[in-house]
């Protein structure tokens, strides 16, 4: 059988459809997840405004953090996502798509894509929660439609990063003990909660290639009206993101070994 | 016309983990329309087998055939060729009954126009139209095994292979399960292939059996033929069972397997 892309795409599409129909079947993992964002936001973020310790020029310390609060919660999303991955395993979910006759980067697309959903909804929390705390953001179509797509394309790209984890560690626990060792570091390793001018010289460096730096770069730029280089981030994250979905592909089956 | 070709055709298939033959150079044929029980103690290789038939483990060495189509060069056609129910719970508990069976009336491509009727029909043979809209986490499990067999059914695959379908239910709803499945096979001509602990139940359904043991198929045949070979007139096949593979039954299976189940039963709630 030949690949066909169409193909992919249409049955990436029905199982992210799946995937959100769960949301609204059961939408109290919106809820919970709401909270992280606006404890970052409404505690830490009022807190260390009042110190005024770190210099955003331009910006209040809010401002500067809420692109980056949206960042953080959106790969928390992504990089447990994979849990999923093993749920279904472990159900017979997975055996059992895996013997339609479904390209297996289909499978892939479809929990990026679920993932970039679940992304969305907390960019919502956190343009209302920024609404009610009083944090200027900017709203016009072209900057909102610009959130939608680095929201999707991060996610995805964490997503796949979490699938391949799945695929190799196989159970929950370990999964669970290595999503907080990727995610932490990932996140104090960006401009995410403070300016990277502010950082060691070697943490500048890591800070460079960081996936979420370019993330949080955009979004910063597209909520805020600061200088940034959006098309370049999305252009860095659409390739990463395909790139880590074909070896996550190739990882997929593996789990069920 | 020639002779009619068998559905699963397994020749000489070997699987090895490392120095471990799990499947140790078996053969065996299924024929069209038939029900076939797969019998074997724990650890015998039977699951490593429909791992193989449903081409989601290549073989070490040998070939198999379902549909006509090798499973190796040709595992495209053998996907859309068959339907698979796994021993674990593999509905969407989340989901509903029809938006369960919808997902899969897609991921098998049935025609846009098609797709709402057959779910219908599905849920009518399978007596479950008034939980069309349900979710699935509120079925109780002979419930749940309906909709995975309608879900492993809608694209009319040529053989269904269930993974230990009953293990775990009650005697009634295990009995429920059959009567559909000799419905859908009166209606579709399907072949199924089904592996199971309970010899009873195999006695009772299968036109013929195989027994794998150690990694080796230890018997074939109808049930009769099985028994007879014991050389005890009143044998049951239990105690043909006992014969070929020197092995007591275990009903439950091992630490990880009923951590799984636990874990799977918990989520659905």
């Amino acid at each position: 059988m030949t690949f066909s892309p169409r193909l992919a795409v249409s049955k990436a599409y029905v199982l992210a459809e799946m995937e959100t129909r769960k949301l609204l079947h059961d939408p109290t993992e919106l809820i919970s997840r709401a909270v992280q964002p606006i404890l970052w936001l409404g505690i830490f973020g009022e807190a260390l405004s009042k110190t005024r310790t770190l210099s955003t020029p331009g910006l209040s310390y809010l401002q500067f953090i809420a692109p980056g609060i949206l960042t953080q919660s959106v790969v928390f999303v992504a990089i447990f996502y994979g849990l999923y991955v093993i749920m279904d395993r472990d159900t017979g979910v997975l055996q059992k798509l895996l013997v339609t006759p479904t390209p297996r980067i289909s499978l892939v697309w479809g929990k990026m894509a679920a993932a970039g959903v679940r992304g969305l909804s907390q960019a919502i929390i956190v343009y209302l929660f920024a609404t009610v705390l009083g944090i200027h953001l900017r709203v016009t179509p072209l900057t909102v439609g610009g959130v939608v797509v680095i929201v999707i394309l991060g996610g995805s790209f964490f997503t796949g990063l979490s699938m391949i984890v799945a695929a190799i560690v196989k159970t929950r626990e370990r999964f669970m003990g290595i999503g907080q060792v990727i995610t932490l570091p990932l996140f104090f390793a960006s401009s995410a909660i403070y300016p990277i001018s502010i950082m060691p010289g070697w943490l500048q460096r890591v800070s460079n290639v960081n996936p979420l730096s370019y993330m949080v770069d955009a979004l910063r730029a597209l909520m805020l009206d600061t200088p940034g280089r959006v098309g370049l981030d999305m252009a860095v994250l659409a390739a990463a993101a395909l790139a880590i979905s074909l070896v996550s592909a190739w990882f997929y089956p593996k789990v069920v070994m | 016309m020639a002779a009619p070709q068998p559905i699963i055709q397994v020749d000489r298939l070997v699987k090895r983990f490392g120095d471990l033959a799990a499947v140790d150079d078996i053969s065996f044929r299924v024929e069209a329309g038939e029900i076939f029980a797969f019998l074997g103690p724990n650890g015998a290789g039977k699951s490593t087998t429909i791992k193989m038939l449903i081409t989601l483990l290549r073989p070490t060495s040998g070939a198999a055939r379902i549909a006509g189509f090798d499973l190796e060069r040709q595992a495209a056609a053998v996907r859309k060729s068959i339907g698979y129910v796994p021993q674990m719970i593999s509905v969407d508990g989340t989901l509903t009954a029809y938006e369960n069976l919808m997902l899969m009336a897609r991921l098998y491509e049935i025609p846009r126009a098609e797709r709402a009727e057959r779910a219908r029909d599905m849920l009518a043979i399978l007596g479950m139209e008034s939980h069309r809209d349900a979710l699935v986490r509120t079925f109780s499990g002979g419930m749940i095994r309906k909709i995975e067999v309608g879900q492993a059914m809608l694209h009319r695959p040529r053989a269904l292979l269930l993974d230990e379908p009953t293990t775990g239910l009650d005697p009634v709803a295990r009995q429920n399960i059959w009567e559909r499945l000799f419905d859908l096979r009166g209606k579709f001509n399907t072949t199924i292939f089904f592996s199971t602990h309970n010899m009873e139940e195999a006695d009772d359904v299968s036109d013929r059996v195989a027994v794998m043991n150690r990694g080796k198929i230890a018997a074939t045949g109808t049930c009769e033929e099985l028994k007879a070979q014991t050389g005890k007139p009143d044998a049951t096949l239990e105690d043909a069972f006992l014969f070929f593979t020197g092995n007591k039954l275990q009903e439950s299976g091992d630490f990880r397997e009923i951590r799984r189940m636990r874990r799977t039963m918990r989520r659905l709630g």
